[in-house]
């Protein structure tokens, strides 16, 4: 009892204290690893709550997976320091006092409600209560719906962030008139998988100058162009 | 421990991250800010889940996770997209839809 009420108060003063570093860090590459830290003292408290198989998903897949994509974008966008508030905004003062009154609305609704079970420690504990084997029976059974909504959901997002995040403006160093060259079987920029990663057909990317070198004669001996075959042609798919 | 105390805890947390959302300007952060309500939001789930001795609200915080992965998803692929643009990565610059 004793050692669990020291583990509570290690892993919310942890929880606290990264997400307040979250908020309050410039760079937000630190920010991120604040959040990471707060993840893993979250699922201790989870942990706590006897909740066994969210604190494995919340470790594998939120601070293992979801902060890689993070600090990808934070990497690829770079994270330079930069002022904690917008300048002379109203909300650097209102944000912290709607905060604060927000904190105290809650606390209020907590200490006056009516649930008797809060200041309680929770039902009787169940052998098998949590456990990855419960949890799933649960999914299949119960709540097939929403575990079927949810691959939907994450199905469509995966094609919408490739939508979004893919490069809308050709190739790096192409213009139209290079694009004749090349025989095109699609409409140009239209965000072909090898514009998004910025590589063109012959695998990585080409130089400039040895660019040009390579580009005349296949512009210049149309007839040839089909057994030069070089691995640039098939730059549309 | 009794379970108003993680009640505690994840209303601190919320409101933690709410006055993130409003007074940082970097959409990033943002994001993050985000993830710190919706894990707060969770930790009151599984809280309430244990005090009726149910898998109910276990299951719900699983399902605010695969949300939470797809908005975090969707939105680093704007915050990479607004990049590209070569636009500021500051929501005070970014007011219009269009262009």
């Amino acid at each position: 009892m004793v050692f669990s009420a020291i583990l509570f108060f290690i892993a919310a003063i942890g929880a606290i204290v990264g997400a307040v570093a979250v908020v309050m860090l410039r760079n937000p590459f630190y920010s991120v690893l604040a959040l990471v830290c707060h993840l893993i003292a979250l699922a201790a408290l989870f942990l706590l709550l006897r909740a066994e198989f969210v604190a494995a998903a919340q470790v594998v897949v939120y601070a293992g997976a979801v902060m890689v994509l993070y600090v990808f974008v934070v990497a690829y966008v770079g994270g330079a320091d930069e002022p904690l508030h917008r300048h002379g905004a109203a909300l650097k003062v209102l944000g912290p006092v709607f905060g604060v009154a927000l904190a105290v609305e809650l606390c209020i609704a907590m200490l006056g409600t009516a649930l008797k079970g809060i200041s309680g420690h929770g039902a009787p504990y169940v052998p098998g209560f949590g456990t990855p084997k419960e949890i799933g029976t649960q999914f299949l059974t119960t709540y097939l719906f929403p575990f079927e909504v949810a691959s939907l959901l994450l199905m469509v997002a995966a094609v919408g962030a490739v939508l979004l995040a893919r490069r809308r403006r050709g190739l790096e160093g192409t213009t139209e008139g290079e694009q004749t060259t090349f025989r095109v079987a699609r409409p140009v920029l239209t965000g072909t998988m090898h514009e998004s990663t910025g590589i063109r057909g012959g695998g990585g990317t080409v130089s400039e100058s040895e660019y040009e070198s390579q580009r005349e004669p296949v512009g210049s001996h149309t007839g040839a162009r089909g057994s030069s075959g070089d691995g640039r042609s098939e730059g549309g798919w | 421990m009794a379970i108003g105390w993680y009640l505690a805890v994840s209303a601190i947390i919320f409101c933690i991250g709410a006055i993130g959302v409003l007074t940082r300007p970097n959409p990033l952060v943002i994001l993050l800010c985000l993830e710190l309500m919706l894990n707060a939001a969770n930790l009151a789930l599984v809280a309430f889940a244990r005090m009726w001795g149910g898998e109910s609200g276990q299951i719900f915080a699983l399902i605010v996770m695969v949300v939470a992965a797809c908005e975090v998803t969707v939105g680093l692929g704007l915050i990479v997209a607004i990049y590209r643009r070569n636009l500021a990565i500051d929501v005070d610059e970014l007011n219009e839809l269009h262009g």
